[in-house]
């Protein structure tokens, strides 16, 4: 059915009637390229959200103190919440669950960091060495805080990606010292963190080194753990809100806090919005995958049409073949080939224009909707396929109609 | 070469059926030039679309060169019109999209010919048509006469049986049917077998005998001294 002939005779009648091929041609293309480029800003909000979402580990809880609302056990309202480090190791100790990372936290909110002539204000965070997990920071270079720097106390950071330009530009920090608030600091670590610029300008140092510092004696401001993950959702929420459950209850008891005030402590999983990240998530994707199978099958369309079309426009011709002994056989296979052929073609040139399209102006979008837009390769090469497919079921009938017809019939036809 | 024994043929009209052939006998032997005449409506080219294997009679039996034509499908028919028969329409019938060598090369094409074969032979049958220089021209760039004449060497060029014409001068003034006429008496000259339907009288003289239809009835067959077309060119 494909033999040498057939191809010079289907490259033959393509390159007579361009305008035809053309048209289809286009058709199939930009059906594919839309496809291509909509799949792609798809992926993109996507990751988008995700990253958005996904500052932190996807299983954190936290509880961090406030401020009373309501008046309880004799006392005002308006008082602030101040954990303690002892607070952290109660709740580990009395955990009803294993417990993967954990670490306590104490905050300054901008301190004024310089090396040499260069300078900033960032956000200092006494943590202990699991922190690094609970927020999902990467290490670029150097390392994390690790338990023997919690244990001695040292004045060693590691500082944001951020921070390492403001103050090191091209250089090399680690090793290097710089000021913060007046204090030397040996930097030992740059870190990276998918929440993005805010969160890459903060430096990071012992608990015990922070409390000492800056501090006032034990206090701490947040205490937070990630549970080992489990498959399952449902059992890893039920895990998670058990666990938060116990420490506040102990923390109102502790900080005589009415059961019903809501702002005395904040309370944060994770695994809740996890949920809601998801559902996002997959009604973004059922969205996409909509308004691409409405793309395709519009094209699917186009390509019937113009198979419709092309044959009727062929039918004296076909009516000629016949009489000069082609077999209806031939005829079916002579519209196929050359619409496959059409289709096949054109679906690959838009693709690859399409990819071309993502590939050089993905990287330059800046905004933080949309990020790294991207297709699956399978997934495009899988559309062209079934566009292919399609367009030879399509053009099948016209084609079978067109061999069926007889040719005195198709002969009279003018 | 042809034998036909009471050949019958209706068309469906809405509700009627309209008896068109109401039994032809008739045989043409191999070297013929035979014209079919009658008047508009007589059935001349029904008879010939039979004869072509175009179209299917009703009853009746039909031998081409002692292949008995009866219950082909379509995939032989097709095949056998390939091997058998060379058409003239009065229409011309050339692809429109492809050089006049290429539409020579076509039925080529349908036999399986390899490319280069094909092109030798067509290029052979274009000279032999006068038209080798142009060869490589579209069908709307060809005088009538000589998008006949392309048609005449496509009808040859898949060497058949027999050449079936219909209404091949019909669409030309009279002295480009002359000359026409002047090429289908020399390749009737080299023995090929020519059917030809006509309704003017001057080309029916061109040929060598004379077939009248009436009514779907032949009411005349006679043998005639062909008047030679090169004589009025
Ligand atoms: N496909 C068809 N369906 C119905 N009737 C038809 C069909 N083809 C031909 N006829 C009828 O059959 C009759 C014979 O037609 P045919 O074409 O054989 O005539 P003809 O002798 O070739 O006439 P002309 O000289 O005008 O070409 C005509 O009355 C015509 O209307
Ligand atoms: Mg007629």
């Amino acid at each position: 059915m494909f033999s040498l002939e057939r191809w010079q005779e289907i490259f033959e009648t393509i390159s007579k009637n361009k305008l035809r091929t053309f048209l289809t041609g286009v058709s199939v293309a930009s059906g594919i390229f839309i496809l291509v480029v909509l799949l792609g800003i798809g992926e993109g909000m996507q990751n988008g959200v995700e990253i958005q979402f996904q500052r932190d580990a996807e299983n954190k809880v936290s509880v961090t103190g406030g401020v009373t609302s309501l008046g309880y056990g004799g006392l005002n309202p308006g008082r602030d919440i101040q954990l303690v480090l002892d607070d952290f190791y109660t709740a580990v100790q009395t955990s009803d669950f294993d417990i993967e990372f954990q670490s306590p936290l104490y905050r300054v909110w901008s301190g004024l960091a310089s090396n040499g002539s260069e300078s900033g204000s960032y956000r200092l965070e006494g943590v202990h060495a699991d922190y690094q997990f609970l927020e999902k920071a990467s290490i670029i270079n150097g390392r994390f805080i690790n338990p023997l720097d919690q244990d001695l106390g040292t004045k060693n950071v590691v500082i944001g990606n951020r921070v390492k330009k403001d103050l090191f530009k091209e250089k090399d920090p680690i090793g290097e010292f710089i000021t913060v608030s007046g204090v030397k600091f040996k930097v030992v670590g740059v870190y990276t963190d998918p929440g993005g610029e805010r969160s890459e300008a903060r430096i990071f140092m012992p608990l015990k080194t922070a409390q000492r510092i800056f501090g006032n004696g034990e206090d701490i401001r947040t205490i937070s753990f990630t549970l080992p993950k489990v498959s399952d959702y449902d059992l890893a929420l039920y895990q998670s809100q058990a666990f938060l459950k116990k420490i506040e209850r102990q923390l109102r008891s502790k900080y005589n806090i009415s059961p019903v005030d809501t702002s005395a402590l904040y309370l944060s999983n994770n695994i809740e919005s996890t949920k809601e990240i998801y559902t996002i998530l997959s009604t973004m994707k059922l969205f996409f995958w909509g308004v691409g199978i409405a793309t395709l099958f519009a094209g699917i369309i186009g390509v019937s049409n113009i198979m419709l079309i092309i044959v009727k426009e062929r039918t004296k011709e076909i009516g000629i073949r016949k009489a000069l002994g082609a077999v209806p056989m031939s005829i079916v296979g002579m519209v196929l080939h050359e619409s496959i052929f059409v289709t096949a073609l054109s679906g690959m040139f838009g693709l690859i224009l399409g990819l071309l399209l993502l590939e050089s102006v993905g990287p330059f979008i800046d905004t933080e909707f949309i990020v790294n837009p991207e297709v699956n390769f399978n997934v495009a090469v899988s559309t062209v396929i079934i566009l292919i497919i399609a367009g030879a079921i399509a053009g099948f009938f016209p084609a079978w109609r067109g061999a069926r017809i007889k040719p005195i019939d198709a002969l009279r036809d003018e | 070469m042809i034998e036909i024994k009471d050949l019958h043929k209706s068309y469906k009209v809405g509700k009627n059926s309209l008896h068109v052939l109401k039994g032809i006998n008739f045989s043409v032997k191999e070297g013929e030039l035979v014209s079919i005449m009658g008047s508009s409506g007589s059935g001349k080219s029904t008879l010939l679309n039979i004869l072509g294997m175009l179209d299917e009679a009703d009853q009746g039996s039909y031998n081409l060169d002692g292949v008995p034509i009866k219950n082909l499908n379509e995939k032989l028919a097709a095949q056998y019109r390939n091997k058998f028969l060379g058409f003239i329409f009065q229409s011309f019938n050339l692809i429109n999209y492809k050089t006049a060598l290429d539409n020579v090369a076509l039925p080529l094409y349908y036999q399986g010919l390899p490319r280069g074969e094909r092109m030798d032979r067509a290029m052979s049958y274009l000279e032999k048509v006068g038209l080798a220089d142009w060869a490589t021209h579209l069908p709307n760039e060809l005088s009538g006469g000589q998008k006949q004449r392309v048609a005449i060497a496509r009808a040859l060029a898949s060497h058949p049986k027999v050449l079936l014409a219909d209404e091949l001068t019909g669409a030309l003034d009279t002295k480009t049917s002359y000359e026409i006429m002047d090429l289908v008496q020399q390749i009737n000259d080299e023995g090929k077998t020519i059917l030809v339907v006509t309704h003017e009288e001057d080309i029916a003289q061109m040929t060598k005998r004379i077939v009248n239809l009436k009514d779907g009835v032949i009411i005349d067959d006679k043998k005639v001294e062909p008047i030679r077309a090169s004589a009025h060119v």
